[in-house]
């Protein structure tokens, strides 16, 4: 019967809509038994199915807003007000069927995330035969076969072929990544070409992807401090208002008057307003690579009014490369000598010498290399080929009698100037090249930190464990207010609640497991999602690409979305004030109040919607959506 | 403890989710249930020896609700 009703509600809706309309024309050709009749069965048809909801919350001892309208229906009926209980359940059915509509589309963002979820897997069995089956049937350790253009079912490893894969859907980047045998693979990426056999490592919710999409769907039913008072508030509200009609029904004898409280009073837009704003606003925030956990988080982080950034990593990619070279001698002489040495160092300035020695196809594998010796602090000498090579500071080329010229002192300082590392070489006893070594800066930095400034932080602090030189360097380029260097995380930890102290409300932004407990400290943590697992868990914000457009959206997102929240608020709080001034001056009944409900509850709706279409980088974000429709369209 | 995760259909009105939490509270062997209103998504522990996931499946699907699937994990 529930079911039957559940499901034909809206042709109810339908049927009760003709009826009133077959009512009112009965009234206009003054055929009163056609008015009466068709009212009547309206009301009947339309309250049979808000009557039984209401009754089965009663059963469960809860009292709905079906409850005040059903007793305010049934009442009207009794005392033979037709036409008023037909529009009244007829305005609450099509109100809700309209509700139903419009809330779908404020979480369509997330929709079309989940609906980029794998829902079947082709499992090869141990005859080596193939089954389709469904993703949830699929354990950990079974073997998936992947074809081309079909989407990995599982996080786990490659046990038999290889194939570039598409992993926009989990790190946002759709540049194709090859992959082969014991490569890791994700759930929710697409097999570009090639097949694989993947062994299953993580399933079903335990894959990175189904922890994103659990993450969101969790993040948009994290009430914010004010939902939850709204919520504890609509908990007693409802009984309130039926205690209310009741007394005003005692004191004035006036039975009518009674069920119109009891109309008037029900909590509509004010329920739906603020979590209908946070729902779109996180929407729009997931859509954009922004991950942020709950309407909390969107309501502190739009107070933020001060920035802390972690150094490598955050501003840095945290890849060092050779940025610059004075080559003394040619290129082809020394850095076969210099790569020779460094191969045998895990340091991360020699790694990123090799690494440029890779790329420059210079062949040093082979030479023969003797007495390594570290001078600490300093660099390191060698003998390699049978020369006798320094590589270090400039210091260590000193304590060798070597002297620099002018021009090479003037390169030298030019290079820590932009926030290089340096590397200095000498082969037998002469300097042969100078090296600047530095970490690429994220793009866009710059410009970020700019407009954020103008959407009101007040202060960027940068906070690293580098030396001061390379941090005021890297801070001056991209335009940061303040450094403080070669701090240790618990360092940081002190710096973020030393601002707090002073009442600033403080994000802190970082990557890495050292980052963690600022981050928690932090009122707001935001993570670079290409950072580490701890970073990312322990923050509210994860940015997916790691990019300052993210970061900036996120911003310009939370601080609309807590503004549409408030005028979400201030509609609701106007309806009801207008209500209960209309009942007074007496220009408001039954029917009337229910339409203004209804209206109410619509117009916070649309006004929440707008949200879904915010954007701060009209041509960017276009991208990124038909890069997800791209993706999905394989998988329906 | 087992663990259930109910995929309704749409929840339009959040009294509903109310509705659900209160009812499901109630049913013996119940502890910690969450009603997710945007995911229309419930997730919930139960203790095996008192109450088993269909019935729990029934309580929602008398309140109205029709439930489309349901994953239960040990």
């Amino acid at each position: 019967m529930m079911k039957f009703i559940t499901k034909h509600s809206n042709q109810i809706t339908g049927v009760t809509g003709a009826l009133i309309v077959l009512g009112f024309m009965g009234r206009l050709i003054k055929v009163e038994p056609v008015e009466i009749a068709a009212f009547a069965v309206a009301s009947v048809i339309a309250a049979v199915p808000i009557i039984l909801r209401a009754w089965s919350a009663l059963k469960y001892k809860t009292i709905s807003i079906e409850l005040l309208v059903s007793i305010a229906v049934i009442g009207a009926f009794a005392i033979g007000e037709f036409e008023e209980s037909a529009v009244v359940t007829f305005l609450f059915l099509f109100g809700s069927y309209l509700e139903n509509k419009t809330l779908k589309k404020t979480r369509n963002s997330i929709k079309s995330l989940t609906e980029m979820a794998p829902t079947t897997a082709l499992v090869v069995s141990e005859d080596g035969s193939v089954e389709e089956e469904d993703v949830d049937f699929v354990d950990v350790d079974d073997v998936v076969l992947v074809k081309t253009g079909a989407q990995v079912p599982v996080d786990g490893e490659i046990v038999s072929g290889h194939g570039n894969l598409n992993e926009a859907s989990i790190t946002g980047e759709s540049k194709l990544v090859s992959k082969g045998i014991d490569d890791e693979v994700f759930s929710g990426t697409i097999l570009d070409n090639g097949s694989i056999k993947v062994r299953a490592t993580k399933v079903g919710e335990d894959t990175t992807f189904g922890k994103i999409i659990d993450l969101v769907e969790e993040a948009q039913d994290t009430k914010s401090t004010a939902e939850k008072f709204i919520d504890q508030f609509a908990k007693y509200y409802t009984p309130g208002v039926l205690v209310i009609a009741l007394i005003v029904g005692l004191i004035t004898r006036d039975f009518r008057l009674a069920i119109t409280v009891l109309v008037l009073g029900c909590p509509g837009a004010l329920v739906i307003g603020a979590p209908v704003s946070n729902v779109a606003g996180i929407g729009n925030a997931a859509k954009n690579g922004v991950l942020i956990k709950g309407g909390e988080v969107m309501n502190v982080f739009s107070k933020v009014d001060t920035l802390l950034f972690d150094k490598t990593g955050t501003i840095t990619k945290g890849e060092t490369r050779v940025a610059a070279s004075l080559d003394v001698e040619p290129k082809s002489e020394y850095l076969p000598l210099l790569a020779r040495v460094e191969s045998e160092s895990d340091h991360p300035l020699g790694m990123a010498i090799v690494s440029y020695a890779d790329d420059s196809d210079v062949n040093y594998h082979d030479l023969p290399l003797h007495d390594i010796d570290t001078v600490k602090g300093k660099g390191i000498k060698a003998e390699v080929d049978g020369r006798q090579v320094l590589i270090g500071s400039r210091s260590l080329l000193a304590d060798a009698g070597i002297e620099l010229t002018t021009d090479q002192a003037d390169y030298l300082s030019s290079l820590h100037e932009k926030g290089n590392s340096s590397v200095l070489m000498a082969i037998n006893g002469r300097l042969a090249a100078i090296l600047g070594v530095a970490d690429i800066i994220r793009p866009d930095v710059k410009e970020t930190l700019k407009k954020l400034k103008q959407l009101g932080i007040k202060q960027t602090v940068m906070l690293t464990g580098d030396n001061e030189k390379t941090a005021r360097a890297v801070a001056n380029q991209v335009g940061i207010d303040e450094v403080q260097a070669q701090l240790l995380p618990e360092d940081k930890v002190e710096v973020v609640k030393k601002l707090q102290a002073e009442g600033k409300t403080v994000a802190f932004i970082g990557d890495g497991i050292n980052d963690s407990p600022s981050l928690t400290t932090a009122d707001i943590g935001i993570a670079m999602g290409t950072g580490t697992d701890v970073a990312i868990d322990t923050s509210d914000i994860v940015l997916m690409t790691s990019s300052y457009d993210e970061l900036y959206h996120g911003f310009a997102v939370s601080k609309k979305t807590v503004l549409n929240t408030k005028e979400n608020i201030v509609i609701a709080i106007g309806t009801v004030a207008f209500l209960l001034m209309g009942l007074i001056a007496g220009f408001i009944y039954m029917a009337s109040g229910m339409f203004v409900h209804e209206a109410s509850i619509l117009v916070v709706i649309f006004n929440a919607m707008r949200l879904i279409k915010f954007n701060t980088k009209p041509k960017q974000v276009d991208e990124k959506l038909t890069d997800i429709n791209s993706i999905s369209e394989p998988i329906k | 403890m087992s663990k259930a995760i109910m995929q309704l259909d749409e929840l339009s009105c959040p009294s509903c989710l109310q509705k659900i939490q209160g009812a499901l509270e109630q049913q013996p062997g119940v502890e910690n249930v969450k009603v997710m209103f945007n995911a229309a998504k419930v997730k919930t522990e139960f203790n095996n020896d008192q109450v088993q996931s269909d019935q729990l499946s029934k309580v929602v699907t008398d309140l109205g609700y029709e439930v489309q699937s349901i994953k239960v994990k040990e």
